[in-house]
């Protein structure tokens, strides 16, 4: 079995390569505007070749389509990704519906990536054809079109979809069988329900929604983690505490953006020996999240440049690169 | 052609397809890694199918062990030694080693070559000490040729 990827684990080496590396970053950090950090990525290839009057996002969304292009290439069967496509797939699910409902004109919304793309979403909602989306979708698009179109309870809708995303992210990393899928799967799961209780916490949301939204994982008990959320930010912390999730604690009492750059980087810790690893599918995942990672890092560092933050105040956002 | 000659001829077909299908394992895993960094970087093809070729030794220490042993029991030159039981088995006994361990060392040498693939991609001027790794297990394939060489000469037939 794990002679099978041999060929791709090889040609992601390569494609190693032209990650970013934490040096790399530090001189987009020290472009002095926007327009030269833009120049800047463009000069490292970033964009299509005929990208020049692309904007950040065209040149963003450009380097994802052209990751999974790459992937797709080398990789018989995508399946085997789904743990990280899921997100994609389900965002694409909530915004049919929330167009469907808006009754708006589709606006670029969608990711194409996703297996299934934004006009066949679409129609999967608008004929309500639930039976044409795969089985782990089915019981919370109903769920999700339901409140949206009875309640016209937007975020229930998105918290439902949520956890659908969650759930599904769980059962595709089983099946999946790889110790590396597992690992981001329960971080990711555990990160996402962290994420809900300070949320709810800050909202002042109640139980039941939070019950609603979060998703069993094995690392963090849901129940004690909303009933902590419940009596307020100390408490979600004292919890996390006695959890793997300890340091995230210390990062959430500092601020939103300090534990996201915490999240982040523990999925990059995650996947670095994934460097060492000549077979499996392992080192390939690592690729595709270290890529992910650094588009996202780039937006950041983007945004960051168009607002005009100093310095300081951008390298406290960047999270750590894989190479 | 008697029972002797026909286990003689036995060992030598296991050295040539046990240590051959080891090579084409080996070979193989070797030559997709190396295929796999050519597709995106082709200035490396020269590294990279040098290593792919380390594990095709075994392929031929199996060929020249078999050939030994069969010019030994006179089937290359058309004439067939009357070998007895005894002698049939001592010469397959013989030809085990390299089978044996051309497979399995073959089979490692690959998963090794696969390796150093990896570190000729990142860094190529490593080259050198990449290529050592996967030798290694070379060793033993080599001993274990030693052994079958000395003791498929050593039968007095």
């Amino acid at each position: 079995m794990a002679d099978k990827y041999i060929y791709a684990v090889a040609r992601v080496r390569a494609l190693e390569m032209s990650l970013f590396s934490q040096a790399t970053i530090e001189q987009l950090i020290a472009m002095d505007t926007y327009k030269k950090a833009v120049q800047f990525i463009r000069e490292k290839g970033w964009g299509d070749s005929d990208s020049s009057k692309l904007d950040e996002d065209e040149i963003l969304n450009a380097e994802t389509e052209k990751t999974w292009a790459a992937v797709s290439e080398m990789v018989d069967d995508m399946s085997v990704f789904d743990v990280i496509r899921m997100p994609d797939l389900f965002h694409n699910l909530k915004a049919a519906i929330k167009t469907v409902v808006a009754g708006d004109t589709p606006a670029k919304v969608f990711f194409d990536n996703a297996q299934i793309n934004g006009e066949q979403m679409l129609a999967i909602v608008r004929d309500k054809a639930w039976d044409r989306l795969p089985e782990y979708m089915r019981e919370c698009a109903v769920l999700a079109w339901e409140t949206m179109v009875h309640a016209g309870d937007g975020q229930m809708c998105d918290a439902i979809i949520d956890r659908g995303t969650l759930k599904a992210i769980k059962a595709a990393a089983k099946k999946a069988n790889d110790p590396l899928l597992r690992d981001y799967a329960e971080t990711t799961v555990a990160v996402a329900d962290i994420k809900i209780a300070v949320r709810a916490m800050k909202t002042g949301k109640n139980m039941d929604f939070m019950k609603r939204a979060m998703a069993e994982c094995d690392t963090i008990d849901v129940s004690r983690l909303s009933a902590a959320a419940v009596s307020g930010m100390e408490e979600i912390q004292r919890y996390l505490a006695d959890t793997q999730y300890a340091e995230g604690a210390e990062a959430l009492a500092s601020s939103a953006s300090a534990f996201e750059r915490w999240c982040d980087n523990r999925i990059i810790e995650t996947i670095k020996p994934q460097k060492y690893n000549p077979f499996t599918v392992g080192p390939i995942v690592a690729y595709i999240l270290a890529r992910l990672n650094e588009i996202k890092t780039v937006r950041i560092i983007l945004t960051c440049k168009l607002n005009q933050l100093p310095e300081d105040a951008i390298r406290e956002r960047v999270r750590e690169m894989y190479v | 052609m008697t029972m002797g000659t026909v286990l003689a001829l036995v060992g030598a077909a296991l050295a040539v397809i046990l240590a051959g299908m080891g090579s084409a394992y080996g070979v193989g895993v070797a030559g997709q890694a190396a295929a796999g960094v050519v597709s995106e970087d082709p200035s490396k093809f020269a590294k990279v199918l040098i290593i792919q070729l380390l594990p095709g030794t075994q392929g031929i220490y199996g060929l020249l062990v078999g050939f030994i042993a069969l010019s030994n029991i006179g089937i290359l030159s058309g004439t067939p030694k009357e070998l007895t039981v005894a002698q049939g088995l001592m010469m397959l006994a013989a030809c085990l080693p390299i089978a044996v361990v051309g497979l399995v060392s073959a089979m490692h040498q690959g998963k090794t070559a696969v390796a150093a693939v990896g570190i000729v991609v990142k860094k190529p001027d490593q080259f050198g000490k990449a290529m050592l790794f996967p030798a290694m297990v070379e060793t033993y394939a080599i001993l274990a040729l030693l052994v079958s060489i000395l003791a498929v000469n050593g039968i007095k037939l």
